[in-house]
């Protein structure tokens, strides 16, 4: 892989709360059409390392490049870059006090700068893929968690972004409710966006992904194909992660 | 018995202008102050919960402001409104070497000010209490602090509040009575007229008393009634404090979003 055609790069990041290393010096590259899926036990700052992607974090040190840009030094507008690169929450963080559809095409009109109309079509066309056109007027409190994340998903497909950030996006999830989650961004990976997803999902990681990290304690421990993490991993504590996985 | 009815009929009757002006003016004064109280609440809660800047003169102006705001509430919180009313009135006649401010303006000044102290609390705690992934959806997707503020996060927060402000408002119905003490012509001050006119100073204060208790009482029931509709969950008041610590609210990381 060539720095030219990754769409996002990370060089020795690391992240502190307080005296807490999280992260601690994440290289990593990211080329268009990857789907890459972050997996490690909890507090092993999966979640740190994709909010800093997006700079939900400052990272303490290191480097986030968007194109070859540094995203804290040398692109033109912090907003237009968050725009580009949507995320996924485990929490899904639909705005409570507005419609499945006003979710949906705020952030269209206040940050594109669409019109109404513009942003509406759009948001019923994602609405349509994710399967939740039938409840555009609906509240976030009126539907299930299930479909609260579809809608989360079909906001940030409708900024048009070059790639989707995903922390955890079915662990609220009842477990009937996972595989409609699950089903759409399968759907999304085979059109070709850009991925990373922090899962548990192990039949997500192994079918869907292209590439699997393996995070422990701040630090990519192992990464590569499905494959070779799940097939054969090189080193131990991806093993007895993985095996720890299996026994649940 | 029969005669303290006939002399409460007989003041309804012959004074009922004065009681009416006063029950105007008095409504006037709670409600404009309330509203205005809310807007200052609402404006000083914005800027308290704003993250700190990462440009260091903005940053400064925030801390300087967020000390003076502090100031602010503390003193008109710790402070009677009826000597707050003689201070700003009397103070304002002092500078200015003996103009005064017209009455009723200075009375809904008065009660705007002191409202604005508790409700700059309201607000922020009502900020405070909303959960921090409604920043976090908001900023992820682009949105700037100021976008989220008024699109995401201050409708939740005005839903949330509306049971304190109500209250606020029915607190300031009865507390206008304070601004006699400067001449505003609201319901008590009547009262004090038509008590030198009759001579009925029991009878009159009790009709007075009455009308009080109408006033806030329907206030409450209509106002609950819209909270009904409104479907208002959580009611709550903060009592923060910015002198005692232990009871200081405290700010939740919000999503590091530059200001603009
Ligand atoms: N805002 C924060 N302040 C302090 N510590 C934090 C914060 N966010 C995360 N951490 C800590 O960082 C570590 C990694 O967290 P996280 O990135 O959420 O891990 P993961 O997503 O892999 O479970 C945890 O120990 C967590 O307590
Ligand atoms: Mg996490």
């Amino acid at each position: 892989m060539t720095e030219n055609n990754a769409v996002i790069e990370l060089k020795g990041l690391c992240k502190s709360f307080g005296k807490v290393d999280v992260l601690k010096g994440i290289d990593m590259q990211v080329a268009k059409g990857e789907v890459v899926a972050i997996i490690g036990s909890s507090g092993s700052g999966k979640s740190t390392m994709l909010r800093c992607i997006n700079l939900l974090e400052t990272p303490t040190t290191g480097e986030i490049l968007w194109h070859g840009q540094n995203v804290q030094t040398e692109i033109e507008s912090l907003y237009k870059y968050r725009a580009s690169v949507g995320m996924v929450f485990q929490q899904f963080n639909l705005y409570n006090n507005l419609t499945v559809l006003q979710n949906c095409t705020l952030p269209q009109i206040k940050v594109l700068h669409k019109s109404k109309e513009e942003a509406e079509k759009t948001a019923k066309d994602y609405l349509e893929r994710v399967g939740m056109l039938p409840y555009l007027n609906a509240r976030p409190a009126q539907i299930s968690g299930g479909q609260k994340q579809r809608v989360a998903i079909a906001r940030a497909l409708a900024m048009n972004p070059e790639v989707l950030l995903f922390d955890e996006p079915t662990s609220a999830l009842d477990p009937e409710m996972v595989g409609e989650v699950l089903a759409v961004m399968q759907q999304l990976a085979q059109e070709g966006m850009t991925m990373l997803v922090v899962t548990h999902e192990m039949a997500f990681a192994r079918d869907v992904s292209t590439r699997v990290v393996y995070m422990n304690e701040g630090v990519i421990c192992e990464q590569g194909s499905p494959e070779e993490i799940f097939g054969n991993p090189q080193k131990q504590a991806t093993k007895d992660f993985l095996s720890r996985f299996r026994n649940q | 018995m029969i005669q303290f009815f006939q002399d409460a009929a007989n003041i309804l009757s012959e004074h009922y202008p004065f009681l009416l002006r006063g029950v105007g003016y008095t409504m006037l004064i709670a409600l404009v102050g309330t509203l205005a109280g809310l807007l200052i609440g609402l404006a000083t809660g914005v800027l308290r919960t704003c993250p700190l800047s990462k440009n260091v003169v903005v940053r400064w102006l925030q801390k300087i402001a967020n000390g003076i705001i502090a100031v602010y509430v503390e003193v008109f919180r710790g402070t009677p409104m009826m000597v707050q009313a003689m201070v700003i009135y009397w103070g304002y006649a002092f500078a200015s070497g003996g103009n005064t401010l017209p009455l009723i303006p200075s009375g809904i000044l008065i009660v705007s000010i002191n409202t604005g102290a508790y409700m700059a609390e309201i607000v922020r705690g009502g900020i405070i209490s909303i959960d921090n992934g409604q920043f976090e959806g908001a900023a992820a997707v682009g949105m700037t602090h100021w976008q989220a503020m008024v699109h995401v996060i201050l409708p939740q927060v005005l839903r949330n509040i509306l049971p304190s402000v109500a209250n606020e408002f029915v607190i300031n119905i009865k507390d206008t009575s304070v601004l006699n003490v400067i001449g505003v012509t609201e319901l008590y001050y009547f009262a004090g007229i038509i008590k030198r006119q009759t001579f009925q100073t029991f009878q009159t204060y009790l009709v007075i008393c009455v009308i009080y208790f109408i006033l806030t009482f329907s206030i409450t029931r209509i106002l609950r009634a819209i909270e009904k509709k409104l479907q208002v969950t959580d009611s709550f008041v903060i009592c923060g404090s910015q002198s005692d610590p232990n009871a200081e609210i405290r700010v939740v990381k919000k999503p590091e979003v530059p200001n603009d």
